[in-house]
């Protein structure tokens, strides 16, 4: 029996207990180097910030995540398992000035996106430096640049409240035309 | 900066009886990116994973890729799957009432018409041959808003008690 039960849009059923709010989005009109999502405010428990993305240099890299314009110090690391389609691998990069994450190549084709799902817990909590935890992809398809599919986690060591997160490009270059950035919170 | 609740239920399907398919159609356009979130067994040994096919309108057989991070419990693997008709979860749940899987299947940016559609999927199963996790990363060559959801079985169906629930995430 070919069975389709019925699942249809009129069965919208109203919201998932209210409890994850949009704080604010930045979509690209033009290639941009750095995007800062500031003035976040504090009532929620956790953050996330997803999105799609990629870079205008012709090579896969590597964006910076950086919170309340913390820069220097040395004060994030982070882990990465990560596969390319022919095998798994994991890094590690330990006091680093920034969390990286993957970000795929425009030479691909323009309109193959990274994706991105980015978590910061307990961001407003003055007990704890702050972890992140990621996941990530880019297919293309088999072309020519690497796809690539990661699980990672971030740590800055700071106990102080995020208030801004800061995203830049490794190689100094931009985030592409119509990379979108989507920042919410979790109650 | 705004703030709006959002992650919001758009359609939900409880299987009373084993069924092969289940479509989401007539997807509203006024979200940013899709969640599904199932809890799946299959009825049968022959199981092979589940299909994701997507469109506007009818869905597409063909432009979709995608590559995987697997982890069995005692090797981490990675694959790829290139010019396919659909994407595939091919972690595998179980085939009783004991073995549902977990899946978290998030297509990003569904509505946006300038960009090719990127998908990140987790599964998670914990009793059964198919026990493991995976993550995937699919791509859909496809620059159409997406209004039009299916996930099947081949050969087979899903188990009664199967859950399929589709969210909304809509950004300020």
């Amino acid at each position: 029996m070919s069975l389709i039960p019925g699942v249809i849009a009129s069965g919208i059923s109203g919201h998932l207990g209210g409890n994850y709010y949009s704080i604010a989005t930045q979509t690209l009109g033009s290639a941009t180097s750095t995007i800062t999502f500031s003035s976040i405010p504090s009532t929620y428990t956790h953050l996330q910030l997803r999105g799609i993305w990629q870079n205008t240099t012709s090579g896969n890299g590597y964006a910076a995540m950086t919170f309340n314009g913390v820069t220097t110090g040395n004060l994030y690391s982070g882990h990465v398992l990560y596969g390319n389609g022919s095998s798994a691998g994991s890094n590690t990069a330990d006091g680093q000035n920034a969390n990286l994450f993957f970000v795929g190549s425009s030479a691909q084709t323009s309109s193959m996106m990274t994706a991105g799902i980015i978590d910061i817990l307990d961001y407003t909590n003055t007990n704890k430096n702050k972890t992140v935890k990621i996941l990530y992809g880019y297919d293309t398809n088999g072309g020519t640049y690497t796809q690539e599919l990661g699980l990672a986690s971030g740590l800055f060591m700071s106990t102080n409240a995020i208030s801004s997160l800061t995203l830049s490009l490794t190689q100094g270059t931009n985030f592409a035309q119509y990379s979108s950035f989507a920042l919410y919170g979790v109650k | 900066m705004a703030s709006a609740s959002t992650y919001t239920p758009i359609a939900t399907q409880t299987l009373a009886t084993g069924a092969s398919s289940v479509t989401f159609s007539s997807i509203p356009q006024t979200y940013t990116d899709l969640v599904i979130s199932m809890n799946v067994a299959g009825t049968n040994t022959s199981y092979t994973g589940i299909t994701i096919q997507a469109g506007n309108g009818s869905v597409l057989t063909s432009g979709y890729s995608q590559t995987a991070l697997s982890g069995s419990g005692s090797a981490a693997s990675s694959s790829r799957i290139t010019s396919n008709a659909n994407w595939n979860l091919n972690r595998v749940s179980g085939f009783s009432s004991d073995q549902f899987g977990a899946y978290i299947v998030n297509i990003m940016n569904y509505s946006n018409t300038s960009t090719y559609k990127t998908m990140l999927e987790r599964t998670n199963i914990t009793t059964g041959a198919g026990a493991g996790v995976e993550a995937i990363v699919g791509l859909l060559q496809s620059g159409s808003a997406i209004n039009i959801i299916t996930l099947s079985v081949s050969g087979m169906n899903f188990a009664s008690g199967s859950t399929f629930t589709l969210y909304g995430i809509a950004s300020a």
